[in-house]
């Protein structure tokens, strides 16, 4: 089974989210957490980059955390899927590992 | 009250909550007010984030303080300037932004909102006017 | 050290501030108020209940200067002013009366 890749940087402040999508291998998922949730935004900087990147990853963000920053689900661009607490643990057990991008 | 009064910057680049910067910060313009000084906000990078309506906490388990922004004009802030390319950046406009009311109470002048979008340009300027910039 | 409240024991810091800002209830201040030897009247409670609203709008407890202000500007200046207020609140009416409205103590103060 593919890896579960977590995200908690800014993408406008370090290259994590950049380096994550470059590096996840097909099939792969990325969750945004934290101050990550901001790549999941629309008519962003890094907007295509993650558009591009969703042809080969499945991308997550993680509800609470965007709720936290001002965001509600129709801000954020179209494929990515918004989960909860719950639907993290679910990600977690799907996957047989869990790369955190720090 | 002192005699001479000097310009402060607060400098604000960070998001909030992923981090302690934007919460230091809005902590330290606080406890500054006592000063009598003349304090601006100036908003660049993620530090816009700060400043984004509708904020809600509670599912993270942290303070929501994006509300405490909203009494700024009472704390002895001027004005709060944002820097434009970095909300374009990231697909805010200003209307995505608390508006922060200032009043003299004195003279009573009224300012409905103080937050103002301002060019790299202007910015720049706003750092060599100031006598002391603490940045975060 | 916790307070009693309506049978109730609330977690408290050093200082005599609650710790969870929720667990307030007017009792609170009553009891607090009791053990500084003062009855609360009508014109404590406005300025508990300003500060209670106060918080609920901006999430922080204000600096006195900024509590003067504010009740002056709502009350009107002859409540706006720190004789009146620390007539009320002689231990300052910012950290006493925050303190029996629950809240935390004010940013800023010492």
């Amino acid at each position: 089974m593919a890896i579960l890749h977590t995200v908690n940087k800014s993408p406008f402040e370090r290259n994590a989210l950049d380096s994550c999508l470059t590096f996840a291998a097909p099939g792969a998922a990325v969750l945004l957490i934290e101050d990550g949730v901001y790549g999941a935004l629309r008519d962003t900087a890094v907007a295509e980059r993650v558009a591009a990147a969703m042809d080969r990853v499945r991308l997550y963000v993680l509800g609470p955390d965007l709720k936290a920053r001002g965001f509600g689900d129709e801000r954020i661009m179209a494929g990515v899927q918004v989960v909860d607490y719950g639907g993290f643990v679910d990600l977690a057990a799907e996957h047989d590992k869990v790369q955190a991008w720090l | 009250m002192s005699e001479v009064v000097k310009k402060f910057l607060y400098l604000n680049r960070k998001a909030p909550y992923g981090t302690i910067y934007a919460w230091e910060s809005l902590e330290v313009v606080l406890i500054g007010a006592a000063f009598d000084q003349e304090v601006s906000l100036l908003f660049v990078d993620d530090g816009v984030y700060q400043l984004t309506k509708s904020q809600d906490t509670v599912g993270i388990g942290m303070k929501n303080f994006s509300p405490t922004y909203r009494t700024l004009g009472d704390y002895e802030v001027k004005s709060i300037y944002v820097d434009r390319a970095s909300l374009a950046a990231r697909g805010l406009t200003q209307d995505d932004l608390v508006e922060v009311a200032w009043e003299d109470w004195e003279s009573g002048e009224e300012k409905d909102n103080i937050v103002e979008v301002v060019d790299a340009a202007r910015a720049t300027e706003l750092m060599e006017e100031s006598d002391v910039i603490f940045s975060f | 050290m916790p307070i009693d409240v309506n049978g109730k024991s609330l977690e408290t810091d050093e200082e005599g501030y609650l710790a969870n800002i929720n667990e307030w209830e007017p009792e609170v201040a009553v009891v607090m108020a009791k053990e500084d030897d003062l009855a609360l009247t009508d014109e404590h409670w406005d300025i508990i209940n300003f500060l209670r609203e106060y918080y609920d709008e901006y999430q922080i407890a204000p600096a006195v200067r900024v509590l003067t202000k504010a009740v002056g500007k709502k009350m009107g200046k002859d409540k706006g002013n720190s004789k009146y207020l620390y007539g009320l609140f002689p231990y300052g009416p910012a950290k006493q009366a925050c303190r029996y409205a629950g809240l935390p103590k004010p940013t800023g103060c010492v």
